[in-house]
């Protein structure tokens, strides 16, 4: 209850912060779209690469739809934002935007009229970038095919869906400034430090966010979610069997197959697309940022780990009245990922080296004993068949717990069967009260 | 359609159904098998077809007193629908209604040696070998009928078996005796007047397709023989290297375990169930140790390597004075094109069943050549041919020579250590994928010029490859021979000479160019096993000088399907084009951002059936991704005997050679191929198959059956870079025009 | 012990709990439908309906299916009297060699149970984790929108069945 109470004061404060800051932000004047031809080209190819590097192009591309013209749903605790078109189609994109139109969306989440973008857009982040680098994204975004394409409207209740109120959340959690180079780190670190906290924006995803979904700035990168996935802390209690080098990173940012880490799944597998499309330095100076701030490894890690993957190359213990776990893991799993498995196929990883299985939920897990794992159509890369339909709950959960006391040496999974049912989680739980509330007051 | 579960004793199958089987009509052994090989074999006698190996009609047809006719062929059923084909053929010939036919493929115990079911022979020698002989055995039947009748021939009509005349009927099953049909074929007897086709050149249902879709017993991997066993190989991490040890005591103490097969570095299990010969062939690869055994390419510079290595120059074309002609005004255009290592990949990864008993050795396989497949068996094992019988039953679409022969090598090897039981034996994925042999990977060059008048003024073109012809026998280019003590190894290669050509098929452009040569550089050695993959050079050929003509047509600022006409003398060929261009509305094609039309032509082999293919496409820029919308193609395969068996092969050819053209490529390491399933080998799924496909088969009665099988796969890849090309500007070369080669060019 | 039901018949097998249906299938119950194509649920071949949903039978254990209605390709049809998808197929010779298409009918048996007008696009992403190597897709997608307007009758009405 007195969550509840906070939470309705955090309101009335947004409410009253909209109304100082609703009226205060002018509209810029629409432009001729201009001439692709006028761009640079060096410049629209650096864009190109910082797109990438921003993933702006998993946002802004509906499954099935044309780059960058937007319309993917996202989902937020509170309902469902869609992505703008980025194209520059002058009706549905932004081909009338002004450069200066432009750098203001990135740094203060304002679209050309001065309306206020959700946060799903990640401005908090993008303020940090600096001016050429906006303008590179600039050119590169209005050399694209202009595509006509209006976004649907977000589906989010009252009072979310009164855009100026996001005025109030602005002048609560939007910090101002550019980017500043921190002088105790080196090179590469700084780069690192600019592309992660910035373009990147990792810590969208992997640092924790309070109840009016703002990044706790002072847990950053110590594990956040996105799209029901987990993500995995970054610094702190790092999930990893075998502790990261800048080298592993590197490998893994550039979605190669890295030993004793695997690759990025769920909500990461397009950000490690990407950067496996860029200079190899963006990931070399982000993943020397990432570990430095980690610190030092665990010098028992590496060791702990290999015992741990001794022990699991035992039998499968399959026998009668054996658990049933290890009877699905060993029809539907061990072809692809027991250890001594002749000619690795579908390039499975040796699961004692699975950090899905050390996260502290099975969130991760589930999903991908699901859905599976897939390349892009006619790529070659990591596969594996979702059991969707396959497996019931009951059999996801008896294989996620034996996997976990097979593969790791940490305790077993709270609420497993919480979390194979999809039942919502603790600590969303304040944030479901909130919009519990909301939607009373909103439907009268 | 013969059911395969009957035939299976040996005693049922040599005692025959009625008087007639008893001494049908062997014809003299082929030195070298048909198929590929048969190009190399000098033309023989007159007749056409498979009749000049077998002159006799009842080597093809043999008709009961009850009426009941069997037709044999020495081709197998490889999912391109022969044995309906020959079905009609011969139910038009002797005017019987179809389901009176039973048509007995392959078998070494009952049918002709055709040798090998490839290089899209199958109509152009069974087919014609049947309609000659089916043609004659209905002279021969109303010959006689007149005669008894006492009536003029022509007064003589057939109604389904039953000839027809002075207000008589007598039946076919009347007037047979055991030698009536044991006559040569005299082929001057022209076939049956086309024009009164009611069975040829209709679309027949395919006899093969309901059983196929119903769960009926229709592929080897289906056959179960009473007291089967099976088996699984396993195989070393390459294709020479020695096994040092493996714990095969262990293996043979698990569960269901019957034993382990070792001779040198041959290991294979057998097992009572399946999966427990599953569970041990992991645990014994597991256990092996390997050692030596060839270095393998670096996947990354196999264009370079092939150039590198020592070759044979054989210059296959040469028109006019040679060199570069044309004089100052000439402008030179030149373009390298390669091709990596392919694979077949075939679905359901090869399988056989064996049996040893009573001295003798049965083999049931889909091997593509059931007599060359008995040759190699009988010399690996140091057995007489006689001893061994090799019967063909489906397997999954091999599109050429993939591990089809080796399994029934492995099921040979395995069954003989087993007598009495029937040995199934059946690769995992990656046994398929790493142990079938690829279609060779290529280098083309080609050079041309072109004079102010938009004229060619010179072409000169050449060509790296490899062999594309390892079939056994000899027994040393069976996988499993390799691998036995007396060890049989390296495999030998077979340089396929032109007019048809191994690696230079369709090196010799069809169009009227002045002064041009072609050379083949002929690689002897093997990088990696390679082996007849669908087309052969044929589609790497097609690719580059398809690719290249439409390069020169731009630099000429000419509408490419004009350009080919202008240069095009035969008549069918210029129709194809045409038909496929009109057809596709080339002329009121409209382009749109990143939408470009792409265009392509040959005659397969330079002989066999015309196909030309126009496309559009799609290149989504931002992530390379080539989508495929209309395509519209046209054949012309001489007369035809089902339009949709044409269409089918057609179609198919085109989805396959999208996939060859725009995903695949063998990964391979100097430590090893990596390519080991479908995820480091992907190849087309649905969402990248091509909008429509639309195929246009140009009738010709009367005029002899042209190979159907692998006519399209390279005019549909030169028409994929054409319209990528068209459609971007970006001109890719080097096969697969995969994403991300499409994203750095137009990057770049 | 595992009891399975398999075309609405029950099977009881003593093979170890931890072998994948497809053994059992092919061996045991002599089904051919379901066929082994890379033992890695990344080629379809091998697909059966487990309380109408596909599943790839060559890494499900007969473990998990006790209790489960499975479908086999059988179990649609048969060569005198085939289902409206088999049908379909046949009517319009969707197959070259054929070895991945049981597991392309019984994968289109599960979209039309879930959903009886799929859109184009649809069909091709729900027939995505199927392979064919002889490039019959053209083929497949045609007898599945045939099935899907009521085509494949024509072959059930010629074989004397009533069009459902």
């Amino acid at each position: 209850m007195r969550k509840l109470l906070v939470a309705i004061v955090i309101l009335l404060v947004l409410g009253g912060a909209a109304y100082a800051w609703a009226v205060s932000a002018p509209e810029i004047e629409a432009i001729e779209p201009p001439d692709p031809a006028s761009f640079d080209p060096e410049l629209v190819s650096r864009g190109r690469t910082l797109a990438l590097i921003g993933n702006c192009n998993e946002c802004h591309n509906a499954e099935g739809g044309e780059p960058y013209a937007g319309g993917r749903p996202v989902e937020s605790p509170y309902g469902v934002i869609y992505s703008t078109n980025i194209t520059p189609d002058p009706e549905t994109g932004i081909g009338r935007w002004s450069p200066e139109a432009f750098a203001r969306s990135m740094r203060e989440g304002l679209d050309r009229e001065g309306g206020h973008l959700y946060p799903a857009f990640p401005y908090p982040h993008y303020r940090l970038l600096r001016d050429e680098d906006i303008e590179a994204l600039y050119a590169f975004l209005m050399t694209r095919r202009p595509v006509r394409a209006e976004a649907p409207e977000s589906e989010l209740p009252f009072p979310f869906n009164i855009r100026p109120i996001l005025a109030g959340w602005n002048l609560l959690f939007l910090e101002e400034g550019r980017f500043v180079a921190d002088p105790s780190l080196d090179e590469p670190r700084n780069t690192g430090a600019y592309l992660v906290r910035g373009l990147g924006h990792c810590g969208a995803c992997h640092t924790p966010r309070n109840l009016l979904q703002a990044e706790e700035r002072d847990r950053f990168l110590m594990g956040g979610e996105n799209s029901g996935w987990h993500a995995p802390a970054l610094v702190g209690a790092v999930p990893a069997a075998v502790p990261w080098t800048e080298e592993a990173m590197t490998g893994y940012l550039r979605r190669e197959f890295v030993e004793g880490h695997g690759i990025g799944l769920g909500p990461m597998e397009p950000v490690t697309r990407n950067l496996s499309r860029v200079p190899e330095e963006a990931a070399v100076a982000m993943a020397a940022y990432i570990t430095g701030l980690a610190g030092p490894p665990d010098p028992g890690a590496g060791d702990r780990a290999e015992r741990v993957a001794e022990r699991s190359r035992e039998p499968i213990p399959t026998g009668l009245g054996a658990d049933p776990g290890a009877h699905i893991y060993a029809g539907a799993c061990a072809r692809c990922h027991e250890h001594g498995t002749p000619d690795r196929l579908a390039f499975g990883i040796e699961l004692a080296y699975s950090a899905s299985l050390r996260l502290p939920d099975a969130r991760n897990l589930v999903h991908v004993i699901r859905n599976g794992v897939k390349p892009p159509p006619g790529e070659a890369g990591f596969y594996m068949p979702g059991f969707d339909g396959a497996l019931t709950d009951d059999q996801i959960v008896a294989l996620a717990a034996f996997l976990r006391a097979r593969f790791t040496d940490l305790p077993p999974w709270e609420n497993l069967e919480d979390t194979v049912a999809g039942r919502d989680l603790e600590e969303d739980e304040t944030g479901q009260a909130i919009l519990g509330l909301v939607r009373s007051g909103g439907d009268g | 359609m013969n059911d395969p579960i009957p035939d299976l004793t040996r005693r049922g199958l040599l005692s025959g159904g009625g008087a007639l089987v008893v001494s049908f009509a062997i014809g003299p052994r082929l030195a070298l098998a048909q198929g590929e090989e048969a190009e190399v074999v000098e033309q023989r006698g007159e007749l056409p077809g498979s009749l000049k190996d077998y002159p006799f009609v009842d080597s093809w047809i043999r008709i009961g007193a009850d009426d009941t006719i069997l037709v044999m062929t020495g081709k197998a059923e490889l999912g391109q629908g022969i044995k309906t084909a020959i079905i009609q053929i011969a139910a038009e010939q002797l005017q019987v209604a179809l389901p009176r036919i039973t048509l007995q493929t392959a078998d070494t115990g009952m049918t002709p040696n055709e040798g090998y079911t490839a290089a899209s022979h199958s109509m152009e020698e069974s087919g014609t070998a049947v309609l000659h002989a089916a043609a004659q055995a209905r002279r021969v039947l109303l010959d006689l009928a007149a005669g008894r009748l006492g009536v003029p021939v022509e007064t003589l009509s057939v109604e389904d078996g039953v000839i027809v005349g002075a207000g008589q009927r007598i039946r076919y099953g009347e007037l047979v005796d055991d030698q009536l049909l044991h006559v040569r074929v005299d082929a001057r007897d022209e076939a049956h007047d086309p024009s009164g086709y009611t069975i040829m050149g209709e679309p027949v249902p395919r006899v093969d397709i309901p059983p196929k879709l119903t769960g009926e017993v229709a592929y080897v991997h289906d056959l179960r023989l009473p007291g089967m066993v099976h088996a699984r190989v396993v195989r070393p991490p390459v294709y020479d290297a020695r096994l040092e040890s493996a714990d095969i005591a262990a293996v043979e103490a698990m569960p269901g375990v019957l034993g382990v097969v070792r001779d040198g570095s041959y290991l294979a299990v057998v097992a009572e169930g399946e999966y427990q010969a599953v569970r041990a062939m992991a645990a014994l690869q597991a256990s092996a140790r390997w050692t030596g055994g060839m270095t393998l390419p670096d996947g990354a510079g196999i264009a370079d390597m092939l150039r590198s290595l020592p070759s044979q120059e054989n210059v296959i074309h040469e028109t006019g004075p040679g060199g570069a002609a044309g004089g100052a005004g000439a402008r030179r255009v030149e373009a390298t094109y390669t091709r990596p290592y392919q694979m077949h990949g075939s679905i359901g990864p090869s399988c056989a069943v064996g049996l040893a008993e009573d001295g003798g050795l049965t083999v049931w396989s889909h091997t593509q050549g059931v007599y060359p497949d008995r040759a190699a068996i009988a010399e690996m094992l140091g057995v007489s041919e006689d001893v061994v019988r090799v019967i063909h039953m489906e397997g999954s679409g091999c599109y050429g020579h993939n591990g089809a022969d080796d399994a029934a090598a492995d099921a040979a090897l395995i069954a003989r250590a087993f007598p009495g039981r029937p040995v199934r034996v059946l690769w995992m994925r990656e046994q398929e994928h790493m142990w079938e042999p690829y279609g060779s990977g290529m280098v083309v060059s080609a050079s041309a010029g072109l004079d102010p008048s938009g004229g060619i003024s010179d072409w000169s073109y050449d060509l790296w490859s490899t062999t594309h012809v390892t079939r056994p026998p000899p027994a040393r280019n069976l996988a499993p021979a390799w691998l036995l003590e007396r060890s049989l190894w390296p495999p030998k290669d077979v340089n396929i000479p032109q007019p048809a050509g191994g690696a230079d098929r369709n090196a010799v452009p069809p169009y009227t160019i002045p002064n041009a040569r072609v050379v083949e550089h002929y690689i002897p050695v093997m990088p990696l096993r390679v082996s007849a993959l669908r087309s052969l050079g044929a589609f790497m050929n097609v690719f580059a000088l398809e690719s290249f003509v439409d390069e020169l047509a731009l630099a000429a600022g000419a509408d490419p399907v004009a350009f080919r006409l202008a240069r095009l003398e035969d008549p069918r060929a210029r129709e194809v084009v045409q038909a496929a261009a009109d057809r596709f509305g080339w002329a009121d094609f409209e382009r749109g951002p990143g939408r470009g039309r792409g265009f392509a032509y040959a005659r397969y082999k330079n002989l066999a059936a015309y196909c030309a293919v126009a496309m559009e496409v799609e290149v989504e820029g931002e992530t390379g991704e080539i989508r495929i919308g209309r395509v519209v193609a046209a054949c012309d395969s001489g007369q035809v005997v089902n339009p949709n068996g044409i269409a089918n092969q057609i179609e198919g050819g085109i989805v396959q050679s999208s996939s060859w053209t725009r995903f695949e490529e063998v990964r391979v390491t100097p430590d090893g191929i990596l390519s080991r399933d479908w995820a480091s080998y992907p190849i087309l799924r649905f969402p990248h198959a091509p909008a429509s496909v639309e195929v246009h088969v140009v009738d010709r009665p009367g005029e002899p059956f042209l190979g159907t099988g692998e006519a399209a796969q390279g005019p549909a890849a030169a028409a994929i870079a054409n319209a990528v090309a068209d459609a971007t500007g970006a001109r890719l070369r080097d096969l697969p025009l995969t994403a991300e080669k499409v994203r750095a060019a137009l990057a770049g | 012990m595992v009891t399975l039901n398999v075309n609405g018949a029950p099977f009881e097998t003593d093979t170890d709990p931890d072998t994948p249906l497809l053994y059992v299938l092919r061996n045991e119950l002599e089904l051919n439908g379901a066929k082994f194509g890379c033992g890695l649920g990344q080629c379809g071949s091998c697909a059966v309906l487990a309380d109408g949903r596909p599943i790839f039978s060559c890494l499900t254990p007969i473990s998990v299916l006790e209790g489960r209605e499975i479908t086999t390709l059988e179990g649609l049809g048969t060569i005198d009297a085939p289902g409206p998808v088999q049908a379909a197929f046949i009517e319009e010779q969707a197959a070259q060699c054929g070895y991945c298409i049981p597991g392309m009918i019984v994968r289109a048996e599960a979209l039309l149970r879930r959903n009886p007008a799929p859109s184009d696009q649809t069909i091709r992403d729900w027939m995505e984790p199927h392979l064919c190597r002889c490039g019959t897709h053209m083929r497949i997608l045609r007898a599945i929108r045939r099935a899907i307007d009521g085509g494949g009758a024509e072959t059930r009405a010629r074989d004397g069945e009533t069009p459902a």
